[in-house]
């Protein structure tokens, strides 16, 4: 058993070409996406349509200039000029200022300003409009404080756990959960899969060691380079990110290990449900890296999505890891606050090694 | 085994994915702090109960009570109403509210702490026109947006043409790039090796089939996203077919890279997902590629799936014609070329 084991640790270690990867793919995803994805739009080419050029109109386009948010690309003189812009993507959003603006506001009349957005995107297009309407209803405040003695109501806003809004804090819990979930079920249903696709399953299966040690054995040496990894990011996002690191370390990577065995016996499960490595890895890659991306709460929120898709996350680990990462450590949460999503990655450890038993066993009686 | 993997599950992903992208809010749970106790924060209260966005959780007499809750996701943003609130605005001075939202994730973040702003400039105005009796209702200025190309804001439009992409770049990248690493792995690349069959042949026999599998997923798709999601085609599905099949070309190329430059079946899936993983969270479907440094996007010169996400885009919603997208086929042509015949070079007969 224990010599099974070295070999297996040797058999990995000395494959100099799988240990750069291993190591090297999880740190420079990591660095990637941290600086590189950001949710916040600053200088979006907009264009101006400025009907009136009177007082408020110039002082509203000065407004919206000295904003983070906007680059004025242009001034257009007519709606015409829009279509060609958008569609080769020079400009992201119009905003036309209706004619007698300055006469109809001093006059107490109602002004529409269109503003109007390429929402083939409709995210950014949901963003910028927001952006604009937040400038305007701005402007608006300025212009009824002029009149002096009228009662205003000023929110004061403060943004907790992540004072800044660093898309950063998002995105490194996310990415975080998706190189250990991916690798280590990746690599542990590989190398499985590769003792049967080149028959050498059969020669262990012979041998004197018992199944449950062939997988520990298999395993082993995943659990503890997963970990390693998970340290590795840890440090990377504390040191170079910033992360605030609010919660208990130890019981971060406590959850982790947890987290990094769940996904290494999902790994197991599918590697004894698959014939060669190809099926082993179109299981765990094809299938699971969408739906690990997109079905966790990662990139879109679950509480906006339909009701059924709500339901189906509830079966994705990475959902309750990425809870469990992001309460640990910026929302400063304990076990306490934890323990029902510690439960269910538990619980659903248990399930895959299960099922991988009762697979393996029905192979061993078939043979 | 494989015949479901490849052909049901990308239509399952594709049926299911489509739906979870959203950044609307609704139900978002608020919570008060009430100090001031009095008709004015009631009805400012009431205000917030009634609108479709939030939904009032629970009103505290301390702050400090909160933490809890919103620690556990139970409130997800906390209105703060001063003591003196009522009092301070029947005279006629400012008053202010504090809001706390939990910002774990920026953008929903940002997002509802605007509507809650947009909300108490509406109850703003409308006390201003009860103390003062400027009708502050019919002044000011109305901000009317429109949205063109998608004009209900539909992220299903946006995403199907993005996901279906990501699909099929991945059926065929990772299927492709295992395949030619297996033989090596296995040996049997020694048997082919002495056979007459010539290298230009062996590829093509390799690839031919994946380009099949991966044009019928890409076909089935369409289909789907035209009956299921009533997504408008706007441009021609015949160039969408054309293009894909180069795309295709220059997917396959990657993943015959990849094998080239392998030993296990091991080492090609994971250098084929480190690229793959970058190649889709750069591509602009999940996060604005104009939100993104200068750098990364420079590294999209070198993103297939960037450049294909922006053709099935301007094609399937805003109807380019080819003219219009001469600029992107030239380039996923000449990046197809370049990757299949330099894999071609680089895998040689007798590796």
């Amino acid at each position: 058993m224990k010599g099974f084991i070295i070999k297996e640790f040797l058999q990995i270690f000395r494959d100099y070409r799988s240990m750069v990867i291993l190591f090297g793919i999880p740190v420079a995803q990591i660095m990637l996406f941290g600086f590189a994805l950001n949710m916040d739009l600053n200088n979006a080419h907009i264009a101006i349509a400025d009907k009136s050029h009177d007082v408020y109109s110039t002082e509203l386009i000065n407004k919206i200039e000295a904003s983070d948010y906007f680059i004025i690309d242009r001034f257009i003189n007519s709606e015409k000029e829009i279509a060609p812009a958008f569609r080769n993507g020079s400009v992201k959003e119009v905003i036309v200022i209706p004619p007698d603006f300055s006469k109809n506001l001093l006059a107490g009349e109602s002004t529409v300003i269109q503003v109007i957005a390429d929402a083939s995107d409709p995210n950014t297009a949901n963003i910028l409009n927001n952006y604009t309407t937040a400038v305007i209803s701005d402007f608006q405040k300025e212009l009824i404080k002029k009149h002096g003695n009228i009662p205003l109501i000023e929110p004061k806003i403060r943004f907790r756990y992540n004072e800044t809004l660093k898309s950063v804090y998002m995105f490194v819990p996310g990415v975080f959960t998706v190189i250990l979930m991916l690798v280590s079920a990746m690599m542990t249903s590989i190398s499985i899969a590769r003792e049967k696709e080149l028959g050498t399953m059969e020669i262990l299966l012979v041998s004197p060691i018992k199944p449950v040690q062939i997988i520990i054995g298999k395993v082993l040496p995943y659990v503890i380079l997963s970990f390693i990894n998970a340290s590795v990011i840890l440090l990377l996002s504390y040191f170079i990110f910033g992360m605030p690191f609010n919660g208990s370390v130890p019981l971060l990577l406590g959850e982790a290990l947890l987290f990094i065995i769940m996904s290494l016996s999902l790994g197991i499960f599918i590697s004894t449900v698959s014939d060669s490595q190809q099926t082993a890895m179109m299981l765990s890659m094809f299938a699971m890296l969408l739906p690990t991306i997109l079905l966790s709460g990662f990139v879109f929120p679950i509480k906006n999505m339909p009701w059924i898709l709500q339901q189906i996350s509830h079966v994705m680990p990475s959902k309750w890891f990425i809870i469990i990462v992001k309460g640990i450590i910026l929302k400063g949460a304990g076990i306490a606050d934890l323990w029902k999503e510690t439960v269910i990655i538990l619980g659903m450890t248990l399930v895959f090694i299960g099922l991988s038993v009762k697979k393996f066993n029905i192979r061993l009686s078939e043979n | 085994m494989m015949i479901p993997i490849i052909f049901v599950m990308p239509i399952v992903q594709l049926l299911i994915l489509s739906y979870t992208a959203t950044f609307e809010i609704k139900n978002v749970s608020i919570a008060f702090v009430d100090n001031d106790h009095s008709n004015l924060s009631r009805e400012l209260i009431s205000k917030f109960n009634g609108s479709k966005f939030f939904t009032v959780k629970e009103i505290s007499p301390a702050l400090k009570l909160l933490d809890e809750p919103m620690r556990n996701r139970r409130v997800e943003i906390i209105l703060k109403i001063p003591s003196g609130f009522e009092n301070k605005i029947t005279k006629g001075q400012n008053a202010d509210v504090q809001i706390i939202t939990d910002a774990v994730n920026g953008s929903a973040a940002n997002l509802m702490t605007y509507y809650a702003s947009m909300i108490l400039l509406d109850f703003n105005k409308s006390i201003i026109t009860q103390t003062t009796g400027m009708n502050m209702t019919k002044a000011g200025i109305t901000v009317e947006p429109r949205f063109w190309f998608n004009p209900e804001l539909d992220y299903k439009t946006y995403m199907v043409p993005g996901i279906l992409v990501l699909l099929i770049t991945l059926i065929g990248a990772f299927l492709s790039g295992m395949n030619v690493v297996r033989e090596k792995e296995i040996g049997t690349i020694e048997q082919l090796n002495v056979t007459p069959i010539k290298k230009h042949q062996f590829i093509i026999g390799k690839l031919f089939p994946f380009w099949i599998i991966a044009m019928v997923d890409l076909s089935f798709g369409l289909l789907l996203a035209k009956i299921i999601f009533s997504i408008p085609i706007v441009g021609s599905v015949w160039l969408i077919l054309g293009v894909a099949a180069v795309y295709l070309l220059l997917v396959l190329g990657i993943g015959l890279f990849i094998s080239t430059i392998t030993e296990t079946q091991q080492q090609a899936m994971f250098i084929a997902w480190f690229f793959f993983v970058i190649f889709i969270m750069l591509s602009g479907l999940f996060t604005p590629v104009e939100a993104m440094p200068r750098w990364a996007q420079m590294l999209n010169i070198l993103n297939p799936i960037a450049y294909f996400i922006d053709f099935m885009r301007l094609v399937m919603l805003k109807g380019a014609t080819v003219t219009d997208v001469l600029p992107q086929i030239f380039k996923i042509s000449v990046y197809a070329v370049a990757m299949l015949g330099f894999s071609i070079l680089r895998y040689k007969k007798r590796a």
